[in-house]
């Protein structure tokens, strides 16, 4: 697939689409319908789009295994780490409202950083899942 | 303020500390975080049990939302008697585990199995804390999820196989047990469990009910491994690494029968499952057929640890007979077993552990004669195995009987026969480990020597404790009974 050129002009110009609607859908789900585990999805599907086209080993060099662990690690962090420091604050464990100046703000504040901790943990989770079966040889 | 919010941090600590020993990628730190992970939870559940013991049942709103609304934890006796149970087995298993994992598993993948083991132990801690029927499910399948990868990670490639037939069957019993949370939430409009408990009694009668308690009941069964679906629980207790069968066997079927008895009896309500449905019907034969066969199965095995599955096996229906007896003694010798059992078979895994690591197998044909030159760990399997049978002094004694006493009150002599017969089997299977392991003469080269101290030590503490549970048992069946009579008595 690699050398057919449409298929590969039209991949390029789709997966920076892709991605900037994951991010859309990420940031405005608490407005609209989204969240963070669809924005993960669509991130990740936007990465596996042009791995499938510009090969496995030219992704990795881009998005190390290394960084998605660490990804996967820090967006669970996040969340519970959201959690804590609601607690901290005299509020139950992710008690939001405690987080903002008014307790609306709080909510606002809150929601965002929990979604994105579950988004940066879901697209980390199926970029590796896709390594692991494409990256996989037989013996 | 560390005190109020102790319900959820004793979860939450564990799933923090779970990414960290991903981002650490250092097998030594990973272990010590493991280590403080369990500990954690241990202090924890030693600080709830006292406060429910004095001022009951504790409640805690998620988020600050009342409880129909928003998610709820809600910790009475029983929860509080699992997790001490789990916090416990969760310890001495991982203080055992540093050298059987190294030697067990992948290098590189040490620190991602305890990262897979913190992530276990969060996902049980949550079931028993929560008060929330999907919340139930979703940890569920995090400790499900990560016990799957665990158990692949065994030493023999047939992990795999068997890993991911536990992966079909679990996840088949999870879904069952979502379709029945759903049939319930689509007729009572809530998912809070003491919600649930109200608004169910005026619908009991219709059909969609009925399914969702028969989907729950089968669920949740093949999560206990009751008998005809056990399949799964053989291989995977065989092939996974030493430490997780020692971990799983302890907590994880405990876990899913705790589940069982909640729904049981606070949800649905003793009137529903045994006056209208007579569930007891099914679950009696059934635990006695779990017991025997299991039994029986397991005096024919070939390998140490899948013959301590299958006894595993039999000591769930044990544990579900007490169920089905429905009475206050007989829920109080299910709990008690629950505890039980889970540090007989904790402690003779460890101790089979120690063989696996100076040999490098468990099969019998290879381990003929060895317990020769391990006395030490000889004397735990010895003991354990007493336990096992339910030799006076020890605390499987105990738990047999009161499950005894409860037979008897209910006049089910049959059942008081069968539990003295099966108990008659497990002396064979372990007589036959005791001669393998001492009697026979051995192959092996001289230099074999006794396990590490560090491995030693924590499997003679479980042992200690299962002596200890066998002769002083306020501690245990006091607070089970206790527990036994709430469940019962709080019954909607």
């Amino acid at each position: 697939m690699r050398r057919n050129p449409v298929v590969s002009e039209v991949s390029d110009l789709l997966v920076p689409a892709i991605l900037l609607f994951g991010l859309y859908v990420q940031f405005h789900g608490d407005f609209g319908p989204g969240g963070g585990f669809q924005a993960g999805v669509i991130f990740a599907v936007g990465i596996i789009l042009y791995a499938l086209i510009h090969g496995l080993e030219k992704t990795r060099k881009s998005i190390p295994d290394n960084i998605l662990y660490v990804c996967m690690a820090l967006g669970l962090l996040l969340f519970a780490g959201t959690g804590l420091i609601s607690m901290f604050l005299d509020g139950e464990f992710l008690n939001y409202s405690v987080l903002g100046k008014t307790p609306l703000a709080g909510q606002h504040l809150g929601i965002l950083l929990i979604e994105l901790g579950i988004g940066i943990t879901v697209a980390a989770v199926l970029i590796t899942l896709f390594y692991a079966f494409a990256g996989r040889r037989n013996k | 303020m560390i005190l109020e919010h102790l319900p959820i941090l004793q979860v939450a600590i564990p799933l923090v500390l779970a990414p960290l020993c991903l981002l650490l990628r250092n097998s030594r730190l990973a272990w010590v975080i493991a280590l403080v992970g369990s500990l954690w939870a241990f202090a924890c559940a030693v600080l709830l049990l006292t406060r429910v013991l004095n001022n009951g049942p504790l409640e805690y709103a998620l988020g600050g939302w009342e409880a129909p609304w928003g998610i709820a934890l809600r910790i009475d006796l029983t929860g509080c008697f699992i997790l001490l149970l789990t916090g416990l087995i969760a310890s001495l298993v991982i203080f055992w585990a540093k050298q059987s994992v190294e030697n067990e598993i992948r290098r590189d993948q040490i620190n991602l199995f305890y990262c897979m083991y913190l992530l276990c132990l969060t996902g049980i801690l949550g079931i028993i804390a929560t008060g929330d029927a999907f919340n139930v499910f979703v940890f569920l399948e995090i400790s499900s999820l990560s016990s799957y990868t665990m158990i692949a990670m065994g030493r023999d490639r047939r992990a795999l196989t068997s890993s991911f037939h536990y992966l079909v069957m679990g996840t088949i019993g999870a879904t069952f047990i979502l379709i029945a949370i759903g049939m319930l939430y689509m007729m009572t409009g809530t998912l809070n469990m003491a919600d649930l408990a109200e608004r169910l009694p005026p619908l009991r009668d219709t059909t969609t009910v009925r399914a969702a308690f028969a989907f729950l009941t089968v669920g949740l069964s093949l999560k206990v491994a009751l008998l005809p679906l056990h399949q799964w629980l053989p291989d995977a207790y065989t092939f996974a690494p030493s430490a997780v069968s020692a971990f799983l066997a302890g907590t994880s079927t405990k876990v899913a029968l705790y589940v069982l008895l909640r729904f049981f009896f606070t949800v649905f309500g003793v009137d529903f499952v045994f006056t209208d449905l007579r569930l007891d019907v099914i679950l009696l034969p059934l635990s006695i057929l779990a017991i025997f066969v299991a039994s029986i199965i397991a005096v024919f095995q070939e390998d140490v640890k899948r013959m301590l599955a299958y006894s595993s096996l039999a000591q769930i229906g044990y544990m579900t007979l007490g169920i089905a007896l429905v009475n206050t003694s007989g829920l109080t010798a299910t709990l008690v077993h629950m505890f039980n059992h889970a540090l007989i078979k904790g402690g003779l895994f460890m101790a089979i552990g120690g063989l696996c690591l100076r040999i490098g197998s468990t099969r019998f044909a290879v381990l003929k004669g060895v317990g020769r030159a391990m006395p030490w760990t000889m004397g735990a399997i010895v003991v354990g195995g007493c336990g096992l049978i339910g030799v006076p002094l020890t605390a499987g004694f105990v738990s047999k009987w009161y499950l005894v006493i409860a037979a008897i009150e209910n006049g089910a002599w049959v059942v008081v026969v069968a539990i003295v017969l099966a108990s008659l089997i497990a002396v064979v299977y372990v007589w036959r480990t005791v001669e393998t392991l001492y009697f026979n003469d051995a192959e092996q080269d001289t230099s074999l020597k006794e396990a590490p101290l560090a491995m030693l030590i924590p499997t003679w503490l479980m042992v200690i404790l299962v002596v200890w549970a066998g002769i002083d048992t306020g501690m245990t069946v006091g607070i089970a009974e206790r527990a036994a009579l709430a469940l019962i008595g709080n019954s909607p």
